[in-house]
């Protein structure tokens, strides 16, 4: 079966499939942001952040290869650093009751455009330094160092108590994460994902994914391809970070344990490890199932009986999901391939014919 | 610092170093044979404390009937755990197993929150456990120093079992070269099974020390240990079983030792296993007596 | 082989290679002059490959070095040799899995879109350029290895033979002033592995090419070589022209113990 890319033909109609498409959504993003009530749009947008959050982590995992289990230390940095950034001195006294906040970060305030860019240049930086030795391990050692990597930027956090108050946290974060500034940050990201994946650089990216030695023998730098991609995924998760600090408003280490992590793998697996529609659609996916699950763990009245919930039924649930997946359905919703229109109209119209891509 | 309040943290990160060792060779096991971090192997561990717990307050067992009931169940467990989200997944990516193995750690730890409950459970620890024993100044309860017993004990048998028995010798060639193994005739299957059945069993056992020694269980106590074992193990050098008891022991010690002589950097005791992991891999990525590869090319 | 040493583009000397009590390659000492085609021949596991990844910067000898084009070039990475111009092939097919045809070409020539993450993503204009020009590039290549009508098929989904010949020209993509191919007759009938004898020749003269491949059936390669090593366990056991390897006792000795 053909690799679509260039068929010629066909390219103008499925262009304006997608405009379209991209059109109806942003009209839709627009009423959902008149008339969702406060939970229904907090929700909707939890999905962009979540769609930042798993192409980053997919970036790494699926694209080059990479497993890494230390994004939620990440976005912990890019979540503190917006908040310092933006937060008001007055607010930072009231936050700051154990200890007083370090003097440097005391008169600091920044609009939110200034603020998330550096949260996440820094979330990268912290990334470049951690990635350079961690990157010369292989595979689960990879996996279990990135996971140390994550534990430890938490430690900090919690003890560093005169910049980041500690284990009390940060309350009353500017609610800076509008439908607007969530979705266009998501959009950005899906695009720039797209660009990287069709270029020449993307392909280094997979090549190192496929086959390292190969990689290698074909004159690419696979370490730096590895440094790069890794400072790249922890730039953006420090961005998805920040986004998330400011929905919530509230920050504290407690949010960022390796439980964090564990959603946005559930995300990227579902999806599909390697498709960057797989991240979104199932970003999206996962976010309405986690806040409608909510139910699971709360108290029910049934008409006869009454139940204090179930704490704990939703994370059964999303961990079956996430077994269930890696064991039936490795490739998840979509392979390594990502959406086209091709493939909607397939399909419904070519049924009887025998679509065995994978052999 | 007296000499007698030195030789209490000896006792304790004796009897620490014993809990870790006895959880890190279940990981250096599994991940002799399988290359599989068992991300579950701490909520294992959890299971083992738990079931034991009940054995004791609902069923009313003594202490010794509950924790043989308690270990037995708890490797029929492993056994079975291995069979659902492991077996399946053996010839696939190293990476998909992996994610099994951290689906099913989170499984665990929430099956537990919703059967046992999120809040902790005080253990009734049995009074000759209890104990406390006086040498000169030096005062200490039974269980610290059962614990390092018991571990040695287990330790001789276990080094029997893999260097003097058929089974044993069979694991070996399992974990030098599963292909090799399946050739000669190993049934590979039976020997996965019996090694996540041993691993199980240490952990359940550890788990039971853990609560007489700290008697409080919540379903989340096996995250933290589970991944300070698995960091024991890499630095003894994974697949090796001294390595294993090496790895635990030298955690025992740096943990009680760090909070007992640096008390202002206890709020980063739990890093510090972290830390020593990453310098380990980056130093010498094998471990203590761990043996190297190269890949073939 | 009296290159003067302005011709002489590959050599080792005293290269050897130790994993832990084993002793892959011994005490090897290489000379290839510009345009020639060398055999390195031998029975299985005698120390063939190893030298290929010495050589390409896949293992650090144990001892000994690596001139290339009287550049000592020992202990540089695979990448940097690769840029140096020394493209290589895998005994068993590395081929990126996830890849078409074309990409697996297109991979081959980043080296030479020289472009960063930025620029790529961007498609800053340069960069555009360049594609441009590797896209052609490539398919000029499939085309004159008969694979361009393929192009958009999954590289590991093609029949064998066709994958080692993806695998060549991938190489080639490199735009290498050496190749090393790693047993490219392995699998192929006596009629196929004539061809590729060819084809070998057509590249060399095509390309500008020096040529060292490794085989181990020695009546393969008799025709193509200019010149060949022997390995044994590691110990280069012969060396000259076909005509004197194929007459060399210890040679028969060697080959006689294993086919
Ligand atoms: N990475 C490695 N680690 C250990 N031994 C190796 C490695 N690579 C090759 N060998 C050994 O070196 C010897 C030569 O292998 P190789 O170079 O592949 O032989 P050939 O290509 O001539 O068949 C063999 O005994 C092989 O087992
Ligand atoms: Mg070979």
């Amino acid at each position: 079966m053909k690799q679509n890319t260039e068929s010629k033909k066909a390219l103008p109609k499925r262009k304006q499939y997608t405009i379209i498409a991209l059109a109806a959504f942003i009209v839709f993003a627009f009423l959902a942001n008149m008339f969702f009530d406060a939970f229904t749009l907090r929700v909707f947008n939890l999905c962009a952040i979540y769609i930042v959050l798993a192409l980053s982590l997919n970036l790494l995992n699926g694209f080059t290869g990479l497993f890494s289990l230390g994004h939620a230390g990440f976005m912990a940095v890019g979540a503190y650093v917006s908040a310092l950034l933006t937060m008001s001195t007055q607010l930072k006294d009231m936050n700051y009751f154990l200890e007083p906040i370090v003097p440097w970060l005391h008169h600091v305030t920044l609009p939110f455009l200034p603020a998330i860019i550096i949260a996440g240049l820094v979330s990268g930086f912290v990334g470049f330094l951690i990635g350079s030795p961690v990157l010369r391990l292989r595979d689960d050692y990879l996996a279990i160092a990135t996971l140390g990597f994550g534990e430890i930027i938490r430690v900090l956090i919690t003890n560093a108590q005169s910049i980041t108050n500690g284990a009390q946290g940060l309350k009353g974060l500017p609610r800076y994460s509008t439908t607007f500034a969530v979705w266009v940050t998501a959009g950005l990201v899906v695009l720039f994902m797209v660009l990287l994946m069709r270029s020449s650089y993307g392909r280094a990216l997979k090549a190192v994914r496929d086959d390292e030695l190969a990689a290698e023998a074909m004159g690419i730098n696979v370490f730096k391809v590895k440094v790069t991609s890794f400072t790249m995924s922890s730039f953006l998760a420090g961005i998805g970070g920040a986004l998330l600090g400011h929905m919530i408003t509230t920050i504290d280490p407690k949010m960022f344990t390796f439980m964090l992590t564990f959603n946005i793998l559930l995300i990227v697996v579902l999806g599909g490890i390697g498709s960057i529609s797989g991240s979104v659609i199932s970003a999206i996916v996962v976010t309405i199932l986690m806040e409608v699950l909510r139910f699971l763990d709360e108290p029910m009245n049934f008409i006869i009986f009454k139940t204090d919930g179930l704490p704990g039924l939703r994370m059964v649930v999303f961990s079956l999901l996430l077994m269930i997946i890696i064991i039936y359905r490795q490739r998840g919703l979509m392979g390594s391939k990502e959406f086209s229109w091709d493939m909607l109209t397939g399909l419904f119209v070519k049924r009887g014919h025998k679509g065995g891509d994978h052999v | 610092m007296t000499l007698s309040l030195l030789f209490q943290h000896i006792v304790n990160a004796l009897s620490l170093g014993s809990l870790y060792a006895l959880i890190a060779i279940g990981y250096t096991m599994v991940y002799g044979i399988l290359r599989l971090i068992n991300f579950a192997h701490g909520d294992v561990f959890m299971l083992g404390a738990y079931v034991a717990f009940y054995g004791m307050t609902i069923v009313a067992l003594p202490w010794w009937a509950a924790l043989l009931v308690s270990i037995v169940f708890t490797a029929l467990f492993g056994i079975g755990l291995e069979r659902a989200a492991y077996r399946p997944l053996r010839d696939s990516p190293r990476i998909s197993i992996m994610i099994s193995a951290i689906g099913a750690s989170f499984l665990l730890e929430s099956l537990g929150v919703l059967i046992f409950g999120g809040r902790p459970k005080g253990v009734p620890v049995p009074d000759v456990l209890s104990r406390v024993i006086h040498f000169g100044s030096v005062s200490m309860i039974m269980i610290s120093l059962i614990i390092p017993l018991f571990t040695f004990a287990l330790l001789g048998v276990l080094v029997w079992i893999v260097n003097k028995t058929k089974t044993g010798m069979a694991m070996r060639a399992v974990s030098t070269d599963i292909e090799a193994a399946r050739l000669m005739a190993v049934n590979v299957n039976k020997i996965v099974s019996f090694t996540f059945g041993i691993g199980s069993l240490l952990a359940a056992l550890g788990g039971i020390l853990w609560s007489f020694k700290y008697p409080q269980l919540n379903p989340l106590m096996g995250m933290m240990p589970g991944l300070k074992c698995f960091i024991a193990a890499v630095i003894g050098g994974i697949g090796s079983i001294g390595g294993a008891v090496l790895g635990g022991f030298l955690m025992g010690f740096i943990e009680i030792m760090t909070v007992a002589f640096l008390p202002t950097l206890s709020g980063y005791r739990d890093a510090f296993a972290f830390i020593l992991l990453i310098v380990v891999l980056l130093v010498k990525p094998t471990g203590l007596l761990g043996k190297r590869q190269a890949e073939k090319v | 082989m009296s290159e003067t040493s302005s011709n002489l583009m590959l050599s080792t000397s005293r290269l050897s290679m130790k994993f832990g009590g084993l002793t892959a390659v011994n005490d090897f000492n290489l000379e290839i002059g510009k345009n020639e085609i060398v055999g390195l021949i031998g029975p299985n596991g005698a120390g063939k490959t190893t030298a290929f990844n010495v050589i390409t910067g896949m293992y650090n000898p144990s001892e000994g070095k690596v001139f290339f084009q009287n550049r000592d070039i020992t202990g540089l990475k695979p990448h940097s040799i690769t840029a140096l111009g020394i493209a290589r092939t895998f005994q068993n097919i590395r081929l990126f899995k996830e890849m078409s045809v074309l990409e697996n070409v297109l991979v081959a020539c980043h080296m030479s879109i020289k472009s960063g993450m930025f620029a790529s993503t961007l498609h800053l204009p340069g960069y555009r350029a360049r594609e441009a020009d590797a896209r052609r590039f490539s398919m000029e290549l499939l085309e004159k290895v008969g694979l361009s009508h393929l192009a958009y098929e999954k590289g590991t989904s093609l029949p064998y033979g066709q994958q080692r010949r993806l695998e060549i020209v991938r190489a080639l993509a490199t735009k290498p002033k050496m190749l090393l191919l790693d047993e490219p007759a392995a699998g192929m009938n006596p009629q196929e592995s004539l061809e590729l004898m060819k084809f070998i020749r057509k590249i060399r003269d095509e390309f500008d090419l020096t040529i060292f491949l490794i085989e181990h059936h020695m009546q393969v390669v008799m025709g193509v070589c200019e010149h060949m090593y022997v390995l044994d366990y590691g110990v280069t056991i012969a060396h000259g022209d076909p005509a004197s390897i194929q007459k060399n006792p210890k040679v028969i000795e060697a080959y006689l113990g294993v086919d």
